[in-house]
């Protein structure tokens, strides 16, 4: 390799200073960056990963320090560079994306001016020629109308727009070095799919070397060549990404890959395997392997002993790993774990949805007053059932109307028309103070920001006597105790959780605690809303499987809503995709992953990455947004963003919902034969 | 905007009665007038003689009557007659108002641009020195009472030192009897806008958007004016405005302490005097003073704010 080093970080070390200690974030991190290279940085919350971003760009805030080793731009080492030459450096050699594109734009500026500002500081360019570089800019991130945006304020774009102004922000200058902080993490899955395709045609337009941090292994593994793993403040594993997917070399990176639902897994035959525990605290990381803990390989006095260097997996190979059992471990191992779970063919109807239409007013303006200007229709004519111990999942981006049809059922909102009958009955219009204890017991929600739905001032134990004592359930306090400490037990907590309070516990343990409270009752229907996308992949994986057991003993219905495929694909048995409050797509769930596809569930399935070399998939990626829901474009709901719009048919008339197989029905005006054709979106590679 | 100024305006008008309507009903209860009565006319007056003055001044008619009677002149400008001064309450209460309007305005001219610049300086970089100085500063300067930090700089700058004069004569106005009672006043209040506009500075100072033109390459001086300054300074324009209402009632004890006779000393010698009319005409003057800086202030927080403004 003689291409040229952008970057080379050399056994950096970043603390953070705390009145009580420092807190080592960063340890002995090394990677270099080459010419149009673009680097991987993957790892769950809390490793560090950030941090080296930041670090690259010494900016530390108040409290952070590099306190050891040196990181390299071009071969001039960053630590002697003056505040001025670091400022010349910033936003024009190297340039950052953020995770939020919200909160990374200032509120109170026009869009031009922000972007405006880059090129007249580093470039010293006339106003004129700002505004015009910064339009072209615009156009090149594929922002029609740049005129108009030019002229608006961050809060009135949508979240995809706000990114490509980060994205058009920080590549006005043509950088040399992208830095990329979880750019998609807090965007839907079909916006995320063009931000990469955006990102990856740019990069290799303008000759720019990328560093991609990001928890998803499926993101990296689509838009990078290279790829380092951190775990606690250390690179584990670090080499070209497909040598590292197709050999792993260490525990951690194995165990990350086991715990995502890849496509062909699902609960019935290979379930996921978690990595057991959870990342240690900085002050109380372990001697020798930090992963040792956690490890399944761990072994007494080998991997606790001292210290372990990263070295390489063979001679001469640009493969690192940091394991001292790289050759004792037998890497090819298949999943051992075999699951015993049967599937379930239950016909009892639990939950029949007919109709279901809800609508709200909005006012034009809330604070200055104004007429009524419309409604919106957050579900139109839902028509699906759930029986017995299944799992139906509803999928769709946010804004579709899942939230909205969930909130119907639990009774925090009335239908405006149609019925939702729980066991015959109709409790569409029935609010959750009006119903019967046995009926708010039966259906139950699981939320989905663990850190936000418990009580923090009140220990978990008195907050499940709590609900305990709503749902009816014991008759004395004491019979009530011996119920939570059985269902803590059934949440696999020990009891001496419940005398804890919400703080101490993680975020995995919290979601624990939720499932724990939603089952109190012995529900009927649990909903659960998007129940792990706040946690970490490695943690994920332990819910996930407790859910599944869970719902299994207690032959309970779990609606479980989510915009990510890939687990809906593992948990579900049926699934309704919606799109903008109607259903465009319901089936089993292998009716849905495979030919013939909805568009718009064509697209959602292309849209997810996927952390496989050897699948290959069709991409398809959605023009514009979201249309608001508001005024919905005439017809088909989905025409404005369809990749096989049928002008004058689809933009007119709204689609027959054709049958395909045994229950499976799609909303398209093409003709199910022709979907069939267009094949199936993921396909093994040929070697 | 116009339909929601509009709204205020009419909002303004309905408090206005309520709060005119709660002070007559008080005033006017039956043992005040009594007393009023014996103030007025005779101390030793005989029980029927206090009752045909009340009779003779409208007393005895039913409150609504009475009530509407002082509204309707209130609207066309007569505010009624004090029986204090003995003079109509227009000629008596808007020199007052005058004074204290001079009063107020050399505070405010004084603390904004003072507590802005401290709060900025100490917000723009949290916990470094200067941010410790000025905000023990602030928190010293907020949490001495008015009446406190008065006589302590009567004592030290008037009694002591010689350089000021420790009475302030209204109407005639000098730097030597005027300085004391604008900087009571001022010290106590630069401590607490000061210290909103620190925390607001704070906030901003580690928002997301700040790092981001941080990261532009802008320098730190440049990335407070022009990224951080205008967000700041949102929140402490809410806070200036409420001033207005605090600086009411700071006024009232530090007119009191200097013997400045403003509308302070007006509000406070009315209701000693039982001065009916001129006691409701001060009400009146309150409710318009505080409901008219509310409405610029939420006017001038929807121009500050794009979000507001456009959505």
């Amino acid at each position: 390799m003689t291409q040229e080093t952008i970057l080379e970080i050399d056994n950096l070390s970043v603390s953070f200073m705390t009145r009580l200690t420092d807190v080592p974030a960063v340890m002995d991190f090394s990677m270099s960056i080459h010419k149009g290279d673009a680097m991987g940085l993957v790892g769950e919350s809390c490793c560090g990963k950030s941090t080296v971003a930041l670090a690259i760009m010494k900016y530390l805030g108040g409290n952070g320090k590099i306190v050891g080793g040196t990181i390299k731009y071009r071969g001039r080492d960053m630590a002697t560079m003056s505040e001025k030459e670091l400022e010349k450096l910033r936003g024009s050699e190297i340039a950052m994306i953020y995770q939020e594109p919200m909160a990374s734009l200032n509120p109170s500026m026009r869009i031009s001016k922000q972007l405006m500002e880059v090129p007249m500081l580093h470039e010293n360019v006339t106003k004129d020629e700002a505004w015009k570089r910064s339009v072209e800019m615009l156009e090149k991130v594929k922002l029609p109308d740049a005129s108009r945006i030019m002229d608006s304020f961050p809060h009135q774009l949508s979240g995809g727009q706000q990114q490509r102004i980060v994205i058009a922000m920080a590549l006005l200058s043509k950088p040399s070095l992208l830095l990329l902080d979880e750019p998609t993490t807090a965007l839907d899955v079909t916006v995320e799919a063009g931000i990469i395709d955006l990102v990856k045609g740019l990069g290799e337009e303008i000759g720019t070397s990328m560093l991609f941090v990001s928890h998803n292994l499926g993101l990296i593994m689509e838009t990078c060549n290279r790829i380092t793993v951190m775990y606690s403040g250390e690179t584990v594993e670090t080499g070209e990404i497909q040598e590292v997917f197709r050999n792993m070399r260490h525990p951690y990176t194995k165990g990350l890959l086991r715990s995502i639902p890849l496509p062909g897994k699902n609960k019935y035959d290979s379930p996921l395997e978690a990595i057991q525990g959870q990342l240690p605290l900085p002050h109380e990381r372990p001697t020798g392997c930090n992963f040792g803990p956690r490890c399944p390989y761990f072994e007494e006095n080998i991997c606790n002993k001292h210290e372990i260097k990263i070295k390489p997996i063979e001679k001469q190979s640009s493969h690192l790993s940091r394991c001292v059992k790289i050759d004792k471990i037998d890497w090819t191992e298949k999943n051992s774990k075999k699951s015993t779970k049967e599937k379930i063919i239950s016909k009892t109807e639990v939950l029949k949805i007919e109709n279901l239409s809800k609508e709200y007013d909005v006012a034009a303006n809330a604070i200055f007053g104004g007429k009524k200007r419309g409604t919106i229709k957050a579900n139109v004519n839902l028509n699906f059932e759930a029986n017995t111990g299944e799992t139906l999942a509803i999928v769709g981006e946010s804004g579709c109307g899942k939230s909205t049809f969930a909130k119907i059922l639990l009774g925090l909102e009335d239908a405006t028309t149609g019925k939702v009958n729980f066991n015959k009955t109709n409790i569409g219009n029935i609010g959750v103070e009006q119903r019967a204890k046995e009926t708010v017991a039966s259906i139950q929600m699981i939320f989905q920001n663990p850190f936000d739905t418990l009580n923090p001032s009140h220990s978990v134990g008195s907050q499940i006597l709590r609900t305990l004592e709503k749902v009816g359930d014991g008759e004395t306090v004491e019979d009530r105790k011996k119920r939570m400490n059985e269902l803590l037990d059934l949440v696999k907590l020990p009891s001496e959780f419940a005398r804890r309070m919400p703080r101490q516990l993680s975020g995995g343990q919290k979601q624990r605690i939720g499932i724990a409270r939603a089952f109190a009752g012995s529900p009927k229907v649990v909903v659960a809303d998007e129940p792990v996308s706040a946690l970490d992949v490695s943690v994920q994986a332990a819910v996930l499987e407790l859910l599944i057991d869970i719902q299994e003993q207690f032959d309970t219905t779990m609606l479980f809503i989510s915009h990510d495929l890939s687990v809906v694909r593992y948990v579900a048995d049926r699934v309704v995709v919606m799109y903008l409050g109607k259903v465009a797509e319901a089936g089993t769930t292998e009716q849905i992953f495979s030919p013939p596809y909805h568009p718009y569930t064509e697209a959602l399935l292309s849209a997810v990455p996927i952390a496989d070399p050897d699948i290959e998939k069709r991409e398809i990626v959605l023009e514009g947004s979201l249309p608001s829901p508001l005024n919905p474009p005439s017809g088909c709901v989905f025409n404005t963003r369809c990749p096989y719009m049928i002008p004058g048919k689809c933009d007119v008339h709204e689609p027959p919902n054709q049958d395909v197989t045994d229950g499976h029905k799609i909303s398209c005006h093409i003709p199910r034969e022709e979907l069939a054709k267009k094949g199936s979106v993921f396909a093994l590679k040929k070697e | 905007m116009l339909v929601f100024i509009f709204k205020r305006i009419i909002v303004l008008f309905l408090t206005m009665i309520c709060l005119s309507f709660i002070v007559f009903t008080l005033v006017t209860i039956e043992p005040n007038l009594k007393k009023l009565a014996l103030n007025q006319a005779n101390m030793r007056m005989e029980e029927a003689a206090v009752q045909s003055w009340l009779e003779k001044h409208g007393y005895k008619r039913p409150l609504l009557v009475q009530y509407g009677e002082w509204l309707g002149n209130a609207v066309t400008g007569d505010f009624g007659y004090s029986t204090h001064f003995r003079k109509p309450v227009n000629e008596v209460i808007w020199p007052k108002v005058g004074h204290t309007g001079i009063l107020m305005f050399w505070v405010l001219i004084i603390t904004i641009p003072i507590s802005l610049f401290i709060g900025v300086l100490s917000g723009m970089r949290e916990g470094s020195k200067t941010d410790r100085t000025l905000s023990i500063f602030s928190i010293i300067t907020t949490s001495v009472p008015q009446y406190v930090s008065g006589i302590l700089f009567t004592i030290i700058l008037s009694s002591w030192l010689g350089l000021f004069k420790g009475v302030a004569k209204a109407g005639n106005i000098t730097f030597e009897n005027f300085a004391l009672p604008v900087l009571t006043i001022v010290v106590y209040d630069i401590g607490y806008i000061a210290r909103m506009t620190r925390a607001s500075m704070v906030e901003v100072m580690n928002a997301q958007y700040v790092r981001t033109a941080r990261l532009k390459g802008m320098s730190f001086m440049s990335v407070v004016f022009k990224h951080a300054l205008r967000n700041a300074l949102i929140a402490p324009f809410t806070v200036i405005m409420l001033q207005f209402p605090w600086l009411l009632t700071g006024v009232v004890i530090v007119e009191k302490l200097f013997n400045y006779k403003g509308f302070g000393f007006l509000i406070v010698s009315a209701s000693d005097q039982n001065d009916i009319d001129v006691t409701l005409a001060c009400g009146v003057v309150a409710v318009v003073l505080v409901l008219t800086t509310q409405l610029i202030s939420d006017i001038g927080y929807a121009f500050l704010n794009p979000r507001i403004r456009f959505s």
